[in-house]
């Protein structure tokens, strides 16, 4: 398993180097320097700022030197926030992104499996429509609608709860982890209904029923580990998704983590910011698809083995 | 030998569509669809107001008989411009998932047809790009080159290709194991008679299924990069521009939130349950009962 | 003294067409230690009368209407889900049909062994784990799992098909069951396997006193192992007595039916090869495939060898029987044959033309001349494609027939096979499985060949249907003019059908000669295990042949 393991990382060092070359290039391409958007500044000035951050070189030269540094994990100073590097913005948002990112993640995971492992134990019945017409809604309701339908009730209406921030007022987590983690949720709820029904249809589960197992037995022991594993098989996209929604949740609710960073530095053409974070959150995704790739696997016995036998 | 009366069997369409016919949120979401297909082409027609048409005195009015759905703050009719919003929210929809559908089944049917090496290398680069965090690079794409709504299509259109020739692929590999396909090989049809008859036929079942699941899944996408301004620009509209537009002011007017909400909110149930539908409808497990 | 006493019971599904009357009104008593088979071909409801005992049917659809199953005295039938537990894990079990889907892949097969110990829903008879694992190693031991106590820990894909009807077999037996139902227990395996695994049946039954009802569509396989047999049909009993009588006193017009259908004895028809023309030539035949699951990477393992070698001759009007296990090889022969697998070495001529190298563009003017039926009635014909289509492809395709006479023609193959012309215009759902098969066979001849490969054609359907699809294919041999080989793991119904008889395993021809002169004097050991497992349906030969195995 480690040696597979290992041979998986191994193959991710292309995928990277590639979307550091493409971002890289795509990012140099860009009509327009970095500068020339703004007010008229003096020529002797942009010369100045080019030196400065290497922009004078050739194109190649740059990409060199930028491959080496991000290789040493030094992303370089960021062009808008003068004084502070990328590496500096990186670490300040990346604990309060993961923060969310891991409560949005609980309730995605707790509300959805329930939801969707109750649905399959009994279809077609009440226990099974009220959580999938939940669920579709939750599908059809967006972050960024659901978000401000949120404030606009809890925040504003009821004022309940805090509706930005994170961290200051006690309670101001709920709304963007709720937000972020609910459309997850409906998704998770889905897919574990389908996956368990699948299962719960097979003749192994009516084995273990003619076996005299209790039924929540049955369920708990023989059905969850193979209805559930598209739902393991889902959470590598599913990270993905949760940074990328991070984007919108951040911003309806202020909270200064990587998603509003990225938003941000999107607007302000800030080159350095953007590439240095693309490949960042594109090393997080592809190292998060690769441990829930691998989880499925080893949940499933026969595929273990035959990774074993590989090795 | 005289003309025996001949029966008429049912096919597995005619089949699907009648068990289609009695799924009521399908048929719901058909018809939802087929009035935003309709309304979204005759919007310029009957549309009650222009669509720039700005009425000063009427900034932000609550709905009200003159103005269904009320005004925005310029006093433009918010009807107007969600039916202007819709048209390119959907076309969006639409001619993204075109994208995906063309790259996706000849990617699909290819490597699943030949099989072998070619479909190996085929398939590891869909595996490798799979991987790639898409969101971030259209985003990236966007910033870069501004938000020019034809790289849109095919940012979109190249991201959701990948779900589509897999399950094209899987399904060919399926089929050109099936015993029906080995007996057109043996009675010495050519590659190209046995796709056209035996093999297209018979994958088109969830190809639809996807096709009608993947458009709504572009219109989000399309939302959620107008939402943060990365998306269609001003004059053009889209939905998620509008709710955009609608979140900074929701406070004060909170129809304008609410309408472009409801009206992205129900085109997406309408077609995901049209989807949901359609793959029951289609589903060969389901149909011996 | 009857431990179970069934009255009445009545099955029926609730389905969107209306009401399904899978079991209606059955009677039926099984004593200690007495083995009662329930026959019956698919519809029968012989499944559904034994699972509605455990309350085991998806309910909804299956309702119970009716009828009383006292189980010593109590009734199955109105007792609480709790009741119900206990008797499944103290009373009652059940062996499943098939192996390779009735084991849960993602545990192993010990901790399944001992989960009814170790869950028992009577707490007083909770046992510990090291218990309960003694207890289970011993029961593999005596179930022929050899190294038990390693094997306790692995997971059920490790183990052959065979081997798993024993695990399953140990599963059933730990928990003491009084009653023991086994639904088609080797209906999955292979002949040989099928013989051990009966004989395992018979031998635990008998040291265990354990009442048995055995479920099963063959009434040669209950044959040697049955005390009383039941014979059922559209859910309702036909015929029921002690297992001699009901073989050697038939009663009933419908298990004469069952009993005729049974292919047995030696071909009735005179033997066709009479001609010394040599239709089809294989010299040295070879088809690998490259091991996928390649677990060591020597040159022995690199590829499967599915057909190794192969010589064989057909001459022009023979029928071929080709005879084989699972995994024997038999089928890629065939495909390869006919030029569907891609063969590594060796020639196939037909009818003196090599056809081994020649290009799919070359291959056509063949095609038309050689053709298959295929197994599965339900896999073989496009589901989107009406009877007429298929059956008109080949024709057009080869320019056998023009638009005009297209109509006329596929009525004439319709006649042929057997089908009213009035179903042409419907599409293959709407078929029985003897149906399809028929329509597969009509696709076959369409092209009027000379030479046609049936790779297992009834080996899906119920054996009367298998009857008249077999009649068929003589038939059809004999007013076209066709030279056959016919693929096929039932060695009865090889017998029954074919001149000269090609006995296959692991890829290589063991034997082969005139089907009456193999059967008379098999020459090599596996030829000889493979008659000796053939199941007998006559009772008192077939028990002296379980009791010899």
């Amino acid at each position: 398993m480690y040696r597979f393991a290992i041979s998986r990382l191994l193959q991710a060092i292309p995928v990277l180097l590639m979307v550091i070359t493409v971002t890289f290039f795509l990012v140099h391409s860009a009509p327009g320097g970095p500068f020339s958007a703004d007010k008229a500044v003096p020529p002797e000035v942009i010369k100045a700022l080019e030196e400065q951050y290497n922009l004078n070189q050739p194109v190649w030269q740059q990409y060199l030197n930028y491959l080496g540094d991000v290789l040493q994990g030094d992303f370089g100073p960021s062009f808008k926030y003068s004084g502070r590097t990328v590496n500096e913005l990186i670490a300040a948002g990346l604990p309060i992104t993961a923060e969310l990112a891991f409560y949005a993640m609980l309730v995605a995971l707790s509300v959805g499996i329930t939801a969707g492992v109750g649905a399959a134990m009994r279809p077609n019945t009440m226990q099974d429509y009220l959580p999938m017409t939940g669920a579709m809604i939750g599908i059809c309701m967006p972050s960024f609608l659901l978000g401000p339908l949120l404030v606009l009730i809890f925040g504003i209406h009821l004022d309940w709860l805090p509706v930005s921030g994170w961290g200051d007022i006690p309670g101001d987590k709920i709304l963007p982890a709720i937000t972020l983690g609910t459309g997850y949720a409906a998704y998770i709820a889905r897919l574990s209904r389908g996956g368990m029904l699948e299962v719960l249809s097979q003749d192994y589960i009516r084995t273990a029923r003619a076996k005299g197992l209790s039924e929540r037995l049955i369920i708990i022991k023989h059905a969850l580990r193979g209805g559930l594993i598209p739902v393991v098989a889902f959470l590598g996209p599913a990270f993905a998704g949760l940074l990328a929604g991070s984007f919108v949740v951040e911003t309806i609710f202020q909270i200064p983590g990587l998603g509003r960073f990225y938003v941000q530095a999107a607007f302000n053409r800030d080159y350095t910011l953007i590439l240095g974070m693309t490949i960042f959150l594109s090393t997080l995704i592809i190292l998060f698809n690769l441990l829930s790739d691998m989880l499925a696997i080893w949940l499933n016995p026969k595929l273990r083995q035959e990774i074993r036998g590989t090795n | 030998m005289a003309d025996a009366i001949e029966d008429h069997g049912t096919s597995l369409w005619k089949d699907a569509w009648i068990k289609l016919s009695k799924n009521r949120l399908a048929l719901f979401g058909l018809a939802v669809l087929i009035m935003l297909i309709a309304t979204s082409l005759l919007t310029p027609l009957i549309a009650p107001y222009g669509y720039e048409t700005q009425n000063l005195n009427m900034g932000a009015t609550a709905p009200s008989l003159q103005h269904w759905l009320g005004t925005d703050i310029f006093g433009r009719d918010m009807l107007t411009r969600i039916m202007y919003g819709g048209r390119v929210s959907l076309m969006v929809g639409f001619i993204a998932t075109a994208v995906a559908l063309v790259i996706g089944i000849l990617w699909g049917a290819i490597a699943g047809f030949f099989g072998g090496r070619l479909d190996a290398i085929m398939m590891r680069i869909v595996d490798v790009l799979y991987a790639l965090p898409f969101m971030i690079f259209i985003i990236l794409l966007m910033v870069v080159f501004g938000r020019n709504i034809l790289l849109l299509f095919l940012a979109i259109g190249a991201v959701e290709w990948l779900t589509m020739a897999r399950i094209v692929r899987s399904q060919v590999m399926a089929l050109r194991n099936q015993e029906f396909v080995e007996a057109a090989n043996s009675l010495g049809l050519s590659q190209w008679t046995i796709i056209r008859r035996h093999i297209i036929p018979n994958t088109l079942g969830p190809v639809i299924v996807y096709t009608t699941l993947t458009i709504p899944s572009v219109m989000l996408l399309e939302a959620f990069l107008s939402f943060l301004g990365l998306g269609i620009q001003p004059p053009e509209s889209s939905w998620g521009l509008l709710i955009n537009y609608g979140v900074e002011t929701m406070e004060e007017f909170p129809w304008l939130l609410i309408f472009p909400g409801i009206a992205l909110s129900l085109t997406l149930f309408a077609l995901n349950f049209l989807g949901d539908g359609l793959r029951d409808a289609l589903d060969p497990r389901t149909s011996k009962d | 003294m009857a431990i179970l006493e069934v009255n009445g019971l009545k099955v029926y599904f609730h389905t969107r067409n209306g009401v399904v009357k899978a079991v209606d009104d059955v009677s039926f008593s099984v004593d200690r230690g007495e083995t009662l088979a329930i026959v019956g071909e698919s519809g029968s409801g012989k499944s559904v009368t034994c699972y509605s005992l455990l309350d085991l049917l998806p309910k909804p659809p299956a309702r119970i209407e009716g009828g009383t199953a006292l189980f010593d005295g109590k009734d199955l039938l109105a007792c609480s889900a709790s009741e119900m537990r206990q008797h499944r894990c103290n009373d009652i079990a059940v062996i499943f049909q098939d192996p390779m889907t009735s084991l849960n892949p993602f545990l192993t097969i010990g901790e399944q062994l001992i989960e009814p110990l170790i869950y028992h829903p009577d707490r007083s008879q909770i046992q510990t784990r090291v218990e309960a694992k003694r207890t289970a190693v011993a029961l593999l031991d005596e179930v022929g799992i050899i190294d038990s106590h390693a094997r306790f820990d692995c997971y059920p894909h490790e183990f052959s098909g065979g081997m798993r009807q024993r695990v399953m077999i140990a599963m059933a037996l730990i928990t003491e069951p009084k009653l023991l139902i086994c639904d088609e227990p080797t209906t999955a395996l292979d002949v040989t396997i099928q013989a051990q695994i009966l004989r395992l049946i018979k031998k635990l039954q008998e040291t265990r006193n354990v009442a048995v009802i055995f479920i099963s569509h063959d009434l040669g396989v209950v044959a040697g192992i049955a005390d009383k047999v039941l014979v059922m049909c559209d859910g309702t009993i036909r015929e029921t007595g002690g297992t001699d009588d009901l073989f050697y006193r038939t009663q009933n017009e419908y298990t004469k039916k069952l009993l005729a259908a049974i292919p047995e004895g030696a071909k009735t028809l005179p033997n066709r090869a009479k001609s010394d023309e040599i239709l089809i030539e294989v010299t040295h035949l070879k088809t690998y495939f490259r091991n996928q699951l390649n677990t060591n990477n020597s040159e022995e393992n690199r590829y499967i060898k599915a057909v190794d070698d192969v010589s064989l001759e057909i001459a022009r009007g023979e029928i071929l029987g080709l005879v084989g296990e699972s995994g024997s090889g038999k089928s890629t022969l065939g495909r390869s044959i006919l030029q569907l697998a891609p063969t590594t070495e060796g020639s196939v001529k037909f009818s003196g033309q090599t056809l081994t190298g020649l290009t799919a563009k070359q291959l056509v003017p063949w095609r038309r001349k050689m053709q298959m039926i295929f197994q599965d009635p339900y896999a073989s014909l496009n589901p989107r494609m009406t009877v007429f289509e298929t059956l008109s492809e080949p024709l057009l395709y080869h320019g056998i027939a023009t638009w005009t006479t297209i109509a006329s023609q596929v009525k004439q193959l319709m006649d042929d096979v057997g089908l009213s012309q009035a179903q042409l215009r419907k599409y293959p759902h709407e078929f029985s499985g003897g149906q399809r098969q028929r329509i597969a066979i009509g696709r076959a001849i369409a092209t009027k060949p000379e030479f046609i490969i049936a790779d297992e054609p009834v080996s899906a359907l119920d054996v009367t249907i298998q009857a008249q699809i077999l009649d068929l294919i003589l038939e059809l041999v004999e007013r076209h003019n066709l030279t056959m080989m016919f693929i096929s793991h039932d060695l009865s119904v090889v017998r029954y059908i074919s001149d000269r008889v090609v006995i296959m395993n692991r890829g290589v021809i063991v034997e082969q000669g005139d089907t009456e002169t193999l059967w008379a004097a098999p020459k090599e050991a596996y030829t000889k295990e493979l008659l000796a497992a053939i199941p007998l349906a006559d009772p008192a030969a077939e028990r002296k042949r379980i009791a010899n195995i």
